[in-house]
């Protein structure tokens, strides 16, 4: 650069407030490049009709990659949520079909397993990655054992609530809009929510203002429980029976959707908001747009590490320009 | 002499104590049947675990959030170049090895640049280039059924007095890993880099360099392992290499590498390979389902690290 006067310091802090808006919209930009890449390909797919098929399965994805976000803001990492999903997926299709009670309270006491493993950690000092990929061990065979072959079939009141119709707007997108505003509200804009999320950013600050850092790790991880579950029954709803493998690709999806959505691995700076149309752009990504591209499936997994390397590259650009 | 004192003290005795623990259980169960056939297999497969368990742990040696996620992929790819190039016939086998070195090289130099033009997480690097090559491989290798040429296949199966030779293979890579990380300048700068990446820098490490090693050299790893696991079990696939993830991580962290870097642990890793091929054998004499396996699998795993302890460093 050749400018002789640096920048003022007004100056700088305006480029600075440019890249940090530009960064917080680089999700939603993301997204709307995809949808328009969609529109052009294919007029007839922006419709209520073609959204509802589209965003199908996107709805289990964002309630993963919530699950996801929350150990994330911890500066945890849970490996196991896509089994663990696929264990619930199971429970939904059998126990909690047959047995309503008996499947609630197994639902309720795998979401305690989560709050336990989240005291285990922080007391035990133990590396998240490797508990929770030993955890997925165990949801894995637990599904296995409890759904040997693929089948079983969802409640009919879950299959009624998933296959709603909502007049103007597709469900899933009603369905989204409700998730990262309820997420939003109980973690950005609360004061628990805001200590949750110090626990990531400063534990030793929280540590010594007073609040447990034991009750943050159990609180996150019990919500990484709660949500999975949701996820895991949002999605037998839609697809009406069960197999064990059922949510293994979701924990590298749900990992990619944090990090899409402006989440970042370590300090607690997450955006549920940001999550959730992240996962949704994975979705959207993932089929309705390879398949109007006429992309061989051959190269469908690999199109989400170019979308993920991409918005990572303009993130990274955005960011140098604005330091 | 060490005191047996400070063999306990030792973190890797402890992996190869629990190996020898299942194998006893398993031969027990067996009343004395096939015990040493046990070892045999054992060694042969742990050798798998131990190639890429070296290389995640000098990944991980370099520091909190440095983690290779891309070997499964890697090692799939790797195996479908490998038998390409070999074609079947004895003469290709060197250049079916090089290829598959070449191949992961690559895509280790691939994740550094990731990581380093980017700037983002280990993590997110390597699991977006797994997708990449997970989809080249499915491409790649599609619709054919690629056997290794029958002399490789042979040799990857050979024994010498029980003893089988991919096991001395895997003895002597990890005693060069051994003198490459506590003898040579690169291993002790990745330890020191792990320690304190800013401290290292300042005194002059070749940060950068070495982790672009790192990645390479973890990459070179999968892409070997990729081309002997073709060879053991008579054909590339896309899947080959699935159980490396979990494997290659559980490896490192309970042979007593810690997981907030700066600490490795050579010995360490081929005894938690042994106990986890062990483990499996012995649930596998048990005659437990496949879904118990994995719960039983899962459980271990975890009570180990919990009995491991973690390091008072954090993350």
């Amino acid at each position: 650069m050749t400018t002789a006067a640096p920048p003022t310091a007004a100056q700088s802090r305006a480029s600075r407030n440019r890249a940090r808006l530009l960064r917080t919209m680089l999700p939603a930009l993301s997204m709307a490049l995809i949808l328009l890449a969609i529109a052009w390909l294919n007029p007839r797919a922006i419709s209520y009709f073609g959204f509802s098929l589209m965003l199908n399965l996107a709805i289990p994805i964002a309630l993963a990659t919530i699950a996801q976000m929350f150990v994330i803001t911890i500066n945890e990492l849970d490996l196991s949520i896509g089994t663990f999903v696929g264990f619930v997926g199971c429970v939904t299709a059998t126990w909690l079909h047959d047995a309503p009670l008996l499947g609630a309270l197994v639902l309720l006491a795998s979401i305690g397993v989560y709050a336990g493993l989240g005291a285990l950690i922080h007391l035990r000092n133990l590396p998240s990655i490797v508990v929770t990929l030993g955890m997925s061990f165990v949801w894995q065979g637990l599904a296995i054992l409890l759904l040997p072959k693929p089948g079983g079939s969802a409640p009919d009141w879950l299959k009624g609530f998933m296959g709603l119709k909502v007049p103007f707007v597709p469900f899933p997108i009603v369905a989204a809009v409700v998730i990262a505003l309820v997420v939003h509200f109980a973690l950005m804009r609360s004061a628990y929510g805001t200590v949750l999320r110090g626990a990531g950013g400063n534990p030793q600050a929280i540590g010594r203002a007073g609040w447990s850092l034991l009750k943050t790790k159990v609180v996150m991880f019990a919500m990484t429980g709660l949500f999975g579950v949701i996820s895991g029954m949002a999605l037998i709803g839609i697809t009406t029976s069960a197999d064990a493998n059922i949510g293994n690709g979701y924990t590298l999806l749900s990992i990619a959707g944090v990090i899409l959505g402006g989440g970042e691995f370590v300090g607690g700076r997450v955006s549920p908001i940001g999550a959730v149309i992240g996962a949704l752009t994975l979705a959207l990504a993932a089929s309705p747009l390879l398949t109007f591209m006429s992309i061989p499936p051959d190269w469908q997994v690999a199109a989400n590490g170019v979308i993920l390397i991409s918005v990572l590259a303009a993130r990274a650009l955005i960011s140098r320009k604005g330091a | 002499m060490p005191s047996f004192a400070k063999l306990f003290a030792t973190p890797w005795i402890w992996s190869f104590l629990g190996a020898l623990l299942v194998w006893l259980a398993a031969v027990i169960f067996t009343g004395g049947h096939g015990a040493g056939g046990m070892i045999t297999a054992a060694l042969s497969l742990a050798v798998f675990t131990v190639i890429v368990g070296l290389g995640q742990m000098f990944v991980v040696t370099l520091g909190p959030g440095n983690v290779d996620l891309s070997l499964p992929a890697n090692i799939g790819l790797a195996s479908a170049v490998a038998m390409k190039t070999m074609d079947g016939q004895d003469s290709l086998i060197a250049l079916g090895l090089l290829a598959a070195l070449a191949c992961g090289v690559v895509i280790g130099l691939a994740n550094y640049a990731l990581i380093r033009v980017l700037r983002i997480p280990p993590i997110i690097a390597t699991l977006s280039s797994s997708f990449i090559i997970l989809s080249t491989d499915i491409h790649y290798g599609r619709g054919l059924q690629i056997k290794p040429p029958e002399s490789f296949a042979d040799f990857a199966n050979v024994q010498i007095l029980g003893f089988p030779i991919l096991g001395l293979f895997g003895v002597a890579l990890a005693v060069v890993a051994w003198a490459g990380l506590q003898r040579m300048v690169y291993g002790r700068s990745v330890l020191a880099i792990g320690q304190n990446m800013r401290a290292a820098k300042l005194a002059g490490i070749p940060v950068e360099r070495v982790r672009m090693l790192t990645y390479t050299l973890s990459g070179a790893l999968g892409g070997i392992n990729g081309a002997l696991l073709a060879g053991y079990f008579r054909g590339a696939s896309v899947d080959i290499g699935n159980e490396y993830l979990l494997s290659s991580i559980a490896v490192v962290v309970i042979g007593g590498t810690s997981v907030a870097g700066g600490k490795a642990n050579v010995p360490g890793i081929w005894g938690a390979s042994l106990f986890l091929v062990l483990l499996l054998t012995m649930l596998n004499t048990f005659g437990v389902s496949a879904g118990l396996r994995l719960l039983l699998t899962g459980l271990i795993i975890v009570g180990v690290i919990t009995a491991a302890g973690g390091h008072k460093t954090g993350r």
